[in-house]
């Protein structure tokens, strides 16, 4: 194995994070307030369809991630009004906007473009393509062997840091923003302790319902950053059919993972975007451990560590008290 | 009660409809719709090929949902639709179970086998087509090393694989192969997120070639080829369009031819297995105006000269699925 591995791991490691992250912190804030987000699958995926539906006709990529986010927002507003007003089951909640995002999107895909439930590739300027960092070289200008011969550091800023869309380094601005906004303002404070005594919170005069819309509202506009990413931010480049793949599911194993805390957040979707990294390269453990490890193990690994540390043998995950309640006064 | 009699008023007029289209053809196109840029729209080119030489009739029906299948086989087949051709080897068990209802209709069905006296099942000998793109590969690559993206890790995708691998060892029997699938669920046919990291992850291993059979996750490893300025390979219908200039070629499945002598066999459909080759231009590779100039004479040459090989049968290429083993591949 050499440093060209280390870095292409690395780099692939950092992309396949990213909607993890975002998706991650959207469940946090929601969760945190007390309802449960089954349904990240499903805003991740109307924001991935609608974000590269706008930016294709519009040809503009920031009025696409306009549309996702807001789509995004009308599902959460759907959880709210189910969970928070009507006091609905959040799971079921959550189960029936997934199906509603999975069947919606093909459908209204198929009647805008006629490709089968997808959208139309995008071309420049309808997608987010690598930023550049100063200091760093665009590597799409070298080829891999030139590559090698660049100095370790350079090679390392610029793959690995440098490079990436603007989303990837707004997901990595999200963790500490949102570490600031839980633990050290005044909203964050009383968002942690609306979901773990809503009652409290209500005795104090503080509106109960509007702190937890406004978490699931922040969760709507982090998953549609989430969904973008997979759509309209290079390598990707349009929208097809169900095509988040589960990614929802595995940033909620992460939120369990990292115990619903920000920084332990980005660690799990680090570590479980380097699994997925690792499942591109199973040569790798042929060369280094001479071993046939099967990829749908690797794909596993981030459900079977959350099982693990669920049932108690590496710490105790505990979730919000109050968390899948809905608030009744007066009970 | 209202929605009752609509309904039945429906199903008269639908059987009244039936006695006026009596032998008709009908076509059902499986999940992802006639316009999927692939599969189904080979076969709908196919059906319209045959409706506008003939000035024939036919009926149609876009599966939107799994349930659907044995319901629209068999309402074709009561209102004496003959013959019934459906595309997608999705539908090989609920025809398994309807065609002995139906004696005297015949069923085709498109990528499946059913082991029944009505039906003729066609089948295509993906890895000749794969071995023929193979050697396109091999013959195009500069650095020696190409890859192959499978979508679900299934035998039918390896079979793939192996031709392709073949295809690439007789151009160059020194060339490096990089394999890897997507997933070990559906969802691997829908994840070009995915794709594109692992093409990523085969292009900074050297490969400057790269073949997608893969679905839609294709999606994402073409245009990430596109993006990183090395050649990809299209699958299943001529997709060098995508990306002009940049698609070496695609392996191509005649599905509509498929669907064409079906149709114009009509009632008289020869039962039994069909297997489309090189030698009856059932599979093959796509030069179009779009790859015109990637493909050097001597390239067309000795692709054409493989490809007279094979269907004389002077060269025998292996099918993965004969006995699960590739002797150009370690998987």
């Amino acid at each position: 194995m050499d440093w060209t591995t280390v870095i292409l791991l690395l780099d692939s490691t950092i992309r396949t994070a990213t909607p993890l992250l975002l998706a991650c912190l959207a469940g946090l804030f929601s969760e945190r307030a007390g309802i449960f987000d089954i349904g990240l699958e499903g805003k991740m995926l109307v924001a991935a369809f609608l974000s590269a539906a706008f930016a294709s006709v519009t040809g503009s990529v920031w009025l696409g991630l306009l549309m996702g986010v807001a789509g995004s927002l009308v599902l959460s507003a759907i959880h709210g009004l189910a969970s928070i007003t009507f006091r609905g089951n959040q799971l079921i909640s959550g189960v029936a906007i997934n199906f509603l995002a999975a069947g919606l999107t093909v459908v209204v895909a198929q009647d805008w473009f006629a490709e089968g439930g997808r959208t139309p590739q995008l071309g420049d300027g309808e997608r987010f393509s690598g930023i550049v960092l100063p200091g760093a070289l665009d590597l799409r200008t070298f080829t891999i062997a030139e590559q090698r011969d660049l100095p370790l550091l350079q090679r390392f800023y610029s793959d690995v840091i440098s490079g990436h869309s603007i989303l990837v380094y707004l997901a990595a601005l999200v963790v500490p923003l949102t570490w600031w906004v839980l633990y050290r303002t005044r909203f964050g404070l009383r968002l942690r302790a609306v979901g773990e005594n809503p009652a409290a919170v209500d005795t104090a005069g503080i509106s109960v319902t509007r702190l937890r819309f406004a978490a699931v509202g922040i969760a709507g506009v982090l998953c549609a950053l989430a969904g973008a990413q997979l759509a309209v931010a290079e390598p990707a480049a349009g929208f097809t059919r169900d095509m988040t793949a589960g990614r929802g599911y595995i940033a909620l194993a992460a939120l369990i993972f990292a115990k619903w805390r920000p920084y332990p957040a980005l660690g799990a979707c680090l570590l479980f975007g380097f699994f997925q990294a690792l499942e591109a390269r199973p040569d790798l453990f042929v060369t280094l451990f001479n071993l046939r490890v099967p990829s749908a193990l690797l794909s596993a690994l981030p459900y079977i560590l959350t099982v693990i540390i669920l049932a108690g043998f590496v710490g105790r995950a505990i979730p919000p008290r109050a968390g899948g309640e809905p608030y009744v006064k007066e009970r | 009660m209202t929605n009752l009699s609509t309904f039945l008023g429906a199903t008269a007029l639908l059987a009244l409809g039936a006695g006026a289209a009596i032998a008709d053809p009908a076509v059902i196109f499986d999940l992802g719709g006639k316009f999927d840029k692939s599969f189904n729209e080979s076969a709908f080119t196919g059906a319209q090929r045959w409706a506008e030489e003939t000035g024939g009739t036919y009926a149609e029906f876009e599966l939107t949902a799994e349930p659907q299948r044995e319901q629209a086989i068999r309402r074709f087949a009561e209102q004496g639709y003959n013959p019934i051709i459906m595309v997608g080897f999705m539908s090989a068990t609920p025809l398994g179970e309807i065609a002995p209802d139906y004696p005297d209709t015949k069923f085709v069905i498109v990528d499946a086998v059913v082991e029944q006296p009505n039906v003729r099942s066609v089948v295509f000998n993906e890895h000749e087509g794969s071995y023929l793109v193979g050697l396109l590969a091999g013959l195009a690559s500069e650095s020696g090393t190409v890859g192959f993206v499978g979508g679900m890790d299934i035998p039918l995708i390896r079979k793939f694989g192996c031709g392709y691998a073949q295809g690439v060892k007789a151009a160059n029997a020194d060339a490096t192969v990089i394999a890897n699938f997507t997933g070990t669920t559906p969802a691997a046919w829908n994840d070009p997120a995915r794709g594109a990291e692992l093409a990523l992850a085969q292009i900074g291993q050297g490969a400057d070639v790269v073949y997608a059979a893969a679905g839609a996750t294709g999606v994402g490893v073409l245009q990430t080829a596109a993006d990183q300025d090395i050649k990809s390979i299209g699958v299943d219908s001529n997709q060098n369009y995508l990306h002009p200039g940049e698609v070496l070629t695609s392996m191509i499945k005649r599905v509509d031819n498929a669907v064409y002598d079906a149709m114009t066999a009509g009632e008289a459909v020869e039962t039994g297995v069909q297997v489309m080759g090189v030698a009856n231009e059932g599979v093959g590779f796509a030069l179009d105006e779009f790859n015109q100039d990637l493909i050097t004479p001597e390239m067309k040459t000795a692709v054409d000269e493989a490809a007279a090989q094979i269907a004389s049968g002077a060269l025998q290429v292996h099918d993965y699925t004969a006995d699960e083993s590739c002797p150009a591949l370690t998987f």
